[in-house]
């Protein structure tokens, strides 16, 4: 089950917990990966943490308008194609709506949203001659629920699951899906930083009674990203523990 | 050369239409008379690229409605 044997992924924000484990996770099924991300040393140490085999890092930072273009052009020359996108890079910029600045809105929208559609639709061409693709977007429960602090990163992972529904809609009769996966509090690095007592309110809210870890997602990735998946589509599946039931 | 250009495009309609061949006139609209949607449109602007090697820009794309119109895109602009 699960099989990707043949399949080429490139994974954006791979140097992060949850990228980290996405990629490992599809290269664990056979998958050729591409690794993008800013940080070149940390995609360097993933890659070896994955064999160096089937592995390519591909450098990009996404809050640059050309950069979208030229990560897949760069992913179609190491890898000969893309049939697995999954846009995970993300970045937050938290403050109250009052305090929030401009350029904070500008920044979060556009690396989370702008860029994961420049990237499915610079793919996307390949993908309808081939009849097969899958474009998984890791957006977060925060995108359905709103979550106070976040307005700018709760209305990018909101904007990933509707542009996923409507990309869902134009080429679900090409053989490509479009879907995300909706983290709940997942133990990484963006968790890390809430204090002792911010994570023991967190957990009186979740029914599996601890944070998730990034291989939960990744596990949900790899079935969206599998042949089995293939009558899924325009979902999103949320992978919270039970805090949110949606 | 533009008959020669003109039986290329019938050939790709008629493949990636899946339409019958007689139907696939000069005057036929894709979506009009040969059943396309607009997906397949642009499946058959990609189709067009690679078969003549060029490059249709979006906004010519859009004006490519009937066969005639990619006859005549290709034959001014390859």
């Amino acid at each position: 089950m699960f099989d990707l044997s043949g399949k080429t992924a490139l994974v954006t924000g791979a140097s992060g917990g949850i990228g980290h484990a996405i990629a490992a996770a599809l290269h664990a099924q056979g998958a050729t990966v591409g690794l993008s991300g800013t940080r070149v040393e940390a995609l360097e140490k993933v890659a070896a943490d994955l064999g160096g085999e089937r592995v390519f890092v591909l450098p990009a930072n996404l809050s640059e308008t050309d950069a979208p273009a030229d990560l897949i052009k760069r992913s179609e020359e190491a890898m000969g194609q893309v049939d697995i996108l999954v846009n995970n890079a993300g970045l937050t910029r938290d403050n109250l709506a009052m305090r929030l600045k401009d350029e904070d809105w500008d920044m979060v929208l556009a690396v989370n949203l702008t860029a994961s559609f420049r990237l499915a639709k610079a793919c996307m061409r390949g993908m309808m001659k081939r009849r097969w693709g899958r474009i998984i977007g890791i957006t977060s429960v925060v995108g359905t629920t709103g979550n106070a602090g976040q307005t700018n990163y709760a209305a990018s992972k909101a904007g990933l699951i509707g542009m996923s529904k409507s990309l869902a809609q134009e080429i679900a009769s090409r053989g490509i899906t479009v879907n995300c996966v909706a983290p709940g509090f997942i133990q990484t690095a963006m968790t890390d930083v809430l204090a002792d007592e911010q994570k023991a309110k967190l957990l009186s809210t979740i029914p599996c009674d601890r944070l998730g870890s990034p291989e939960d997602i990744a596990a949900s990735v790899a079935y969206l990203a599998s042949n089995e998946a293939a009558y899924v589509t325009g979902q999103t599946l949320h992978v919270n523990g039970g805090m949110a039931m949606i | 050369m533009s008959n020669d250009v003109a039986d290329r495009v019938k050939k790709i309609v008629v493949e990636h239409l899946g339409v019958e061949e007689s139907k696939v006139v000069n005057s036929a609209s894709f979506i009009d008379d040969l059943g396309a949607d607009s997906l397949d449109t642009v499946e058959l602007v990609m189709a067009f690229e690679e078969e003549f090697g060029c490059e249709i820009p979006d906004d010519a794309a859009e004006k490519i409605v009937t066969v005639q119109n990619a006859v005549d895109f290709i034959s001014e602009n390859v």
